[in-house]
């Protein structure tokens, strides 16, 4: 097994050396700058994604724990729809069945917003399961004792509630937002330039498949553990005074 | 304005070119359930072993594929597979890749159900005069099982639903039946459409079952 690493300083298109290993951008650009490019397409699918999700998600859980049967439905009806498709197929739904109703978002401006929503509508139902988890855990008495203290509804969840589910469901939710850069490589199906649809284009185009799938695999290490770096930061900032995790 | 018609979609039509793909994934996720389940319990067994030769390893195998996208995964061993192994083709390649990547999850889960019986249980077995391996098979695993075993169905449902995952390496499976059958007669709106409620249709009533398994099977303690 003999491995090549210098393609990685070719021209894509020429597929001639480029001196310094950059191009000048655009269309002339080497395979380095290609990956990068990918890496930085699969960073911002996946935030926008974990974002999207974190506030849709939040919703659902926060409306199925909700006094109201009507509100307690729709969230249950939303995690079972979301959940039980796989993701690809919901990935072709937003990117090639809803613009054919919604004729405005044929515009391909809107087409990695809507692989954005794929992704993000999809984990919004696995993390509106653990922000419900998160405040079923809490003991009756404090939804109770922020009423008795005459806090609308809204307050308790706001003030009494929500600081405690949070806190309690931040390894989940850490989780769950590394899954969501696995989760972005499905992207690849409809053309996304993020790291899989690199791996698979380019290692096509060359043959070096090894040299490509590697650091494409590293580059999915890397930004999985930056994530799980940052929750794991706020964590530490946000524990529970008085709770065995805390200093 | 928007005209669906799914009249083109008869039985025939599903016959020829949904039923091939919609097979394929069904036998995709049994061969992976059951070789993921044994092979994810001998992982899980490792994992918790005292030795460590054997608990290194395997939280290593563990780890690692679990913190890489199952594209990535697939398209690994659809590399690897024929240089290791010669060609087996797609589809045995397909049954090889998801065995040994489903077996990390399956063994998270054994792992946590074999933690979950008492150790009490364990002592009572060697107390008795039991080998680990007695112990292990007769008292501890048939235990870990019944505890886990809604968890390990429900995985299997993902696992149905990670099949259309193949799409990756081009196999024939469910999703594929629905989309050949759309390019064929240009319809692939509504054929995407027919995939997701088949897919929903068949996720959400397994998942019903394994509920109501779960109410049925729960050891009363």
């Amino acid at each position: 097994m003999s491995w090549d690493w210098q393609f990685y300083c070719n021209d894509t298109a020429t597929q001639e050396a480029v001196a310094g290993c950059f191009g000048p951008g655009g269309k002339e650009q080497t395979y380095l700058q290609w990956m990068l490019s990918a890496w930085g397409w699969t960073l911002e699918v996946s935030v926008a994604a974990l974002l999207l999700a974190l506030v849709i998600g939040s919703l659902i859980g926060i409306i199925r724990t909700a006094p109201n049967r009507w509100l307690a439905g729709f969230g249950e009806a939303w995690t079972e729809l979301f959940r039980n498709i796989p993701l690809l197929v919901q990935v072709f739904l937003w990117y090639y069945v809803l613009p054919e109703f919604v004729p405005a978002l044929k515009n391909p401006a809107v087409k990695t917003a809507l692989v954005i929503c794929a992704l993000g509508f999809f984990t919004s139902a696995r993390i509106g399961e653990q922000v419900k988890a998160g405040i079923l855990t809490l003991p009756r008495g404090q939804r109770y004792a922020g009423q008795a203290l005459g806090m609308t509804l809204p307050q308790t969840y706001r003030y009494v509630l929500l600081p405690m589910a949070y806190r309690i469901v931040i390894p989940p939710l850490t989780s769950e937002s590394m899954n969501i850069v696995k989760n972005s490589a499905v992207a690849f199906a409809v053309s996304i330039p993020e790291l899989a649809q690199f791996a698979q284009q380019a290692s096509e185009e060359t043959s070096h498949f090894e040299e490509i799938f590697i650091p494409v695999t590293l580059l999915y290490f890397i930004s999985a553990f930056a994530i799980n770096r940052v929750a794991k930061f706020i964590e530490a900032r946000v524990r529970i005074p008085g709770t065995v995790g805390a200093k | 304005m928007l005209n669906l018609d799914y009249s083109f979609l008869n039985w025939a039509v599903v016959q020829s070119f949904v039923a091939k793909g919609f097979w394929f994934s069904v036998q995709l996720t049994v061969v992976a359930m059951v070789g993921g389940i044994l092979l994810g319990t001998l992982l899980a067994m490792m994992r918790l072993s005292s030795h460590k030769w054997l608990s290194v390893p395997a939280a290593l195998y563990v780890d690692t594929l679990r913190s890489i996208p199952l594209v990535m995964v697939i398209l690994w061993f659809f590399l690897l597979i024929p240089k290791l192994l010669g060609p087996l083709g797609g589809q045995m390649s397909a049954f090889i890749t998801f065995t040994l990547f489903e077996a990390c999850y399956y063994s998270e889960i054994m792992r946590a159900g074999i933690q979950s019986v008492s150790r009490g249980q364990v002592h009572a077995g060697y107390a008795l005069g039991m080998t680990y391996g007695q112990s292990m098979r007769l008292v501890v695993l048939p235990q870990a099982f019944r505890n886990m075993l809604p968890v390990l169905l429900t995985q299997t449902i993902i696992l149905f639903q990670d099949t259309s995952l193949v799409y990756a390496v081009g196999e024939y499976d469910l999703l594929k039946g629905f989309e050949v059958a759309g390019k064929n007669f240009n319809r692939p709106v509504e054929t995407y459409l027919v995939a997701a409620v088949v897919y929903f249709v068949i996720c959400f009533g397994l998942s019903r079952l394994v509920r109501e398994l779960q109410k049925k099977i729960a050891i009363i303690r």
